[in-house]
């Protein structure tokens, strides 16, 4: 209790009916570990339980890597197809959903006062944030595990450091998460739902995801490699198609993509 | 016997670009419930918002439990419960979902059962939020405002759109707030409900203040009283009014409708229903009318629909 005004907890007058002291005041924050807990498992159940954020999140990459792997549609190049297929179909999972699902989940918080309503909560914002980042590692981590299960049966041999493909995870996530927040923060809700959709499916074909980026012209090779998605399709084709170690240019285009797009959205997020 | 200041509001000034929303509003609520009246657009959620530390004042100072919600906002939001006038739940989280999650936000929080079964949200069972009626939605808030065991909580309209059972709920779960010691400020459109539940009624028109009282204060406003009743259609008013005492009205508003308006006393209701008998008039209908915050509101708000 803060000390600045204490209440008079006596009833002043007649006309309540209970009195029992059921809801004497007792306020007080939970502990910050608990809240932040919390907020993450309701955000993880609300994003599980969405019908259309599962489509984006499972079932079109998982669609993506068994259809593509069995049915010759793209020239992936030489080699298994699935050894092409399945860090970009991982680098899409992540921008499923750090980028669209987070977007369009926090557009619609913003939109319908949930934002609103938690900054009135105990819950700090960096807290609402951290969950916020929790959930999308959970998620990833569920998608991940699935999409390698079902590259292993396809026949998949990864190469490569487990840790450079973490660290690009990571920086990928931050760099997606960023961007998304920053769509949420600033457009309209239907604004960002059909804007966070339309890049993904931009980026799902022009992101080097299944069609490789050397099947565009030379022109828009160069400006195609700087985008968020490819660096990290391409970083992560790099470590585990052809055991590289860390590709410092894909962790410098996303570490940049990182701080521009958390940047921003600090800067430009409107809670409501 | 009433203690310091639960919330203070001093010269408070609001504008969204050139629209001035609340145009130096003073406003004093003290332990109890305070209800704050007022038409459409007068003020009262922007006013409700910046206490809530929502909205930094372009000019005025605003103290809630002595402290300042912006600045001092992390001491404050636990000590504070809140009902925003709509929305505020995810879409797809199920009514005992969200309000067991707000409760876990707290250190002390109530009997989230109890809470549920008090305000009848056990029949929304798995539905999901947006699928639950208004009333239902309107509930689930409240609930969330009042979970954490608040000192003090901001109702924003707490009964729009509550059918009588579901006003009847909130209005004892108000008034137990209000014996356990915690205090109220809500703001509505319903002169019954501040006059049911509020120590104190602040009526707001276009941003500012322009009556704050007890609803007795208010309402002995004028000490003058309405005696109505109803006769055949065309009596002799003039007639009428030379046998009241000086300072009384009389008129007949509608056909065969007549009001008498004064300090109406037994005296009074003698002289008229004399007045009736030698004029071979038996009223079918005879009432005096106490001023309800009702007349008071739209004599101060006047009557016409605002924007
Ligand atoms: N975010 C906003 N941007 C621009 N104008 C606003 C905003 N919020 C409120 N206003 C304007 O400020 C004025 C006061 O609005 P407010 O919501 O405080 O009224 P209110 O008394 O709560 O009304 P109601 O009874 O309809 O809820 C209105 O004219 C409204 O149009
Ligand atoms: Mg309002």
């Amino acid at each position: 209790m803060n000390p600045v005004n204490p209440v008079d907890p006596a009833p002043t007058g007649a006309g309540g009916t209970g009195g029992t002291g059921a809801y004497a005041p007792k306020p007080g924050a939970a502990p910050l570990p608990r809240m932040i807990a919390a907020q993450a498992v309701l955000e993880t159940k609300m994003l599980l339980r969405n019908g259309e954020q599962l489509l984006l999140t499972v079932v079109i990459p998982t669609l993506l890597l068994v259809l593509f792997s069995t049915v010759d549609i793209v020239d992936t190049g030489a080699g298994e197809a699935v050894d092409f297929l399945a860090p970009g179909v991982l680098a899409l999972a992540v921008m499923s959903t750090a980028f669209t699902g987070q977007a369009i989940a926090t557009g619609f918080e913003r939109r319908y006062g949930v934002l609103k309503r938690l900054a009135a909560s105990p819950l700090p914002r960096w807290a609402l944030m951290t969950a916020k980042t929790l959930s999308v590692l959970v998620t990833e981590v569920l998608q991940i595990t699935l999409l390698t299960v079902i590259a292993f049966a396809l026949g998949w041999s990864p190469q490569g450091s487990p840790f450079a493909v973490l660290l690009l995870l990571v920086l990928g996530t931050a760099a997606f998460s960023g961007l998304g927040l920053l769509m949420a923060g600033t457009l309209r809700a239907e604004a960002t739902l059909a804007a966070a959709n339309l890049v993904f499916l931009l980026l799902l074909v022009g992101g080097g995801v299944v069609v490789p980026l050397e099947n565009f012209p030379a022109g828009a090779q160069g400006v195609l490699g700087l985008l968020p998605v490819s660096a990290l399709s391409e970083g992560l084709r790099d470590v585990l198609q052809d055991g590289a170690g860390l590709p410092w240019t894909q962790v410098a285009i996303l570490t940049a993509w990182a701080v521009a797009g958390l940047a921003a959205a600090g800067r430009f997020f409107r809670w409501e | 016997m009433r203690s310091e200041p639960v919330v203070q509001v001093q010269a408070l000034v609001k504008r969204y670009g050139t629209k001035t929303a609340v145009d130096g509003l003073d406003l004093v609520a003290r332990q109890g419930v305070t209800a704050v009246l007022g038409p459409n657009g007068a003020g009262k959620t922007t006013t409700v918002e910046t206490c809530e530390g929502y909205r930094r004042p372009d000019s005025g100072t605003v103290r809630v439990l002595g402290l300042d919600p912006v600045r001092e906002s992390a001491a404050l939001r636990p000590r504070v419960g809140v009902m925003l006038q709509s929305g505020g739940v995810y879409s797809g989280a199920r009514a005992d979902e969200m309000l067991r999650h707000t409760a876990r936000l707290h250190a002390h929080p109530l009997d989230v059962d109890a809470l549920i079964e008090r305000l009848g949200l056990g029949s929304c069972g798995r539905t999901t939020y947006r699928r639950l009626s208004g009333g239902q939605q309107q509930r689930l808030a409240l609930a969330m405002a009042v979970v954490g065991r608040p000192e003090l909580v901001f109702l924003d309209e707490p009964t729009a759109g509550l059918d009588p059972q579901a006003r009847r709920a909130t209005w004892d779960l108000v008034r137990d707030l209000r014996a356990d010691g915690v205090s109220v400020i809500l703001t509505t459109h319903h002169m019954d409900e501040a006059e049911q539940l509020a120590d104190d009624v602040a009526i707001i028109d276009a941003g500012r203040v322009v009556a704050q009282g007890s609803p007795e204060e208010l309402c002995r406003g004028g000490a003058e009283n309405t005696l109505r009743f109803s006769g055949r259609p065309g009596l002799d008013v003039v007639s009428l009014l030379k046998a009241l005492p000086p300072d009384f009205r009389a008129d007949e508003p509608a056909p065969g409708s007549y009001r008498v308006v004064g300090e109406v006393d037994p005296h009074l209701l003698a002289t008229v229903t004399s007045w009736c008998a030698q004029h071979g008039v038996l009223p079918d209908r005879i009432s005096v009318e106490r001023h309800t915050l009702e007349d008071v509101f739209l004599e101060l708000t006047g009557k016409e629909l605002r924007s």
